[in-house]
């Protein structure tokens, strides 16, 4: 290679591998910011500020779900397989929330611990599958609640 | 060494010539892989037992956010190649891939608004994976401004290449980012690695799909920087003879 571009490729790779660090750099520093919500154990663990407008996720615990027989209000637990956290919220769930499935949940957390939510996301797993599998299957699949909620 | 075959790679008239025998047969192959994989997809693959027909998008939101990743590298080698043997093809190279990267970058974005409000509930959220894409988008539209910012196209040449270079962070950040963070968007659902959690009789149509856009992507990058090369090269004796028909 000749030496003018052999100096050309190596300022090339300079600016990459140092433009890259410093933005890798810049979101190792912000890696909590980024995260869109808090696990509850960092919520029962008193990590999360009361009373500010926050995010929280996790599967919906089976059996949890109790619905007011007079108006909207609902309440549930979401969990990470470690704790729970009580939610409630008064509104329409989007249609895929349902027990066992993973759910984003904003609202404010009051001092007694219970998470009022204003707004329920349903988050789907990254699992596809034609409803004859999904009935015939088994639950897998790993625990941690980024990925599906099948085993919690 | 024996880089003469790469420089004669950068002869624009060279590449006219060689690819005119390859568009056709590469637009029909691509019209049939997207004809069949569409077809398969929409008609014959079955619904998903949480979603319903809405997962059906898959179909084109994977196979486009797919490409607007994979041409993010093609547009920043060929700048990087544009730099260091200042080969005028290379840099149409990269000005093609960065249209072409943020149609599809913005129809990647569209689709999973659209899958995203009936599946969670709303059209926007400010995750990582989302938000990382959208910066995708605004670094393929920022090469497109920088290359109209100069007068001069040597310098706009270079300015535009090195900000895709330095974009190029972006894309493992893309990538891993439902894996880093919590995010609403899922995890990965085709993998290059271990089982894909993807029924078989959905993961073929997608595969048809994703090969057909490849093969898409490659029509297109080579028609539009065939464009580029009869536009930079019009005063050229074989380009007027070539117009002249």
């Amino acid at each position: 290679m000749h030496p003018v571009r052999r100096q050309r490729l190596f300022i090339i790779l300079f600016i990459v591998i140092f433009s890259s660090i410093a933005v890798l750099l810049l979101a190792f520093a912000l890696r909590e910011n980024i995260n869109l919500f808090y696990p509850p154990q960092k919520i029962v663990a008193g990590e999360a500020p009361i009373g500010t407008q926050i995010r929280a996720g996790g599967c919906v615990v089976r059996g949890s779900i109790k619905r007011a027989s007079n108006s909207l209000k609902v309440d549930f637990r979401i969990t990470d397989g470690v704790v729970s956290l009580p939610v409630t919220y008064m509104g329409i769930l989007p249609d895929l929330f349902a027990e066992g499935e993973a759910t984003v949940v904003s609202g404010k957390l009051d001092s007694v611990g219970v998470f009022n939510a204003t707004e329920v996301l349903a988050k789907h797993d990254e699992n596809y599958m034609p409803p004859e599998v999904a009935e015939a299957m088994a639950a897998s699949g790993e625990t941690e609640h980024q990925q599906t909620c099948n085993k919690i | 060494m024996g880089w003469q075959w790469f420089h004669r790679l950068g002869s624009p008239r060279w590449f006219y010539e060689k690819t005119s025998r390859w568009m056709f047969w590469l637009a029909l192959v691509t019209v049939v892989l997207l004809i069949v994989g569409t077809v398969w997809g929409l008609a014959f693959a079955p619904m998903d037992s949480k979603q319903g027909n809405s997962y059906r998008i898959i179909f084109i939101h994977v196979p486009t956010a797919f490409l607007a990743l994979a041409g993010y590298y093609v547009m920043a080698i060929a700048g990087a190649v544009g730099i260091i043997w200042q080969i005028k093809l290379s840099y149409m190279v990269m000005r093609s891939a960065a249209t072409i990267g943020a149609v599809l970058t913005f129809i990647a974005l569209l689709t999973g608004a659209v899958w995203g409000k009936p599946t969670w509930g709303t059209w926007w959220v400010w995750d990582a994976r989302i938000t990382s894409m959208l910066v995708l988008f605004f670094l393929y539209l920022g090469v497109i401004a920088l290359q109209g910012a100069y007068q001069n196209g040597v310098t706009a040449n270079k300015a535009s290449a090195i900000l895709a270079l330095v974009g190029t962070v972006n894309i493992p950040i893309i990538y891993k980012s439902v894996d880093w963070w919590f995010t609403l968007h899922q995890p990965a659902t085709l993998k290059f690695m271990g089982e894909s959690s993807i029924d078989i009789s959905m993961a073929y149509p997608l595969l048809v799909m994703i090969s057909g856009f490849y093969c898409l992507y490659a029509w297109l990058m080579l028609h539009w920087t065939r464009a580029e090369i009869v536009e930079s090269e019009q005063k050229t004796v074989w380009v007027r003879d070539l117009l002249k028909g």
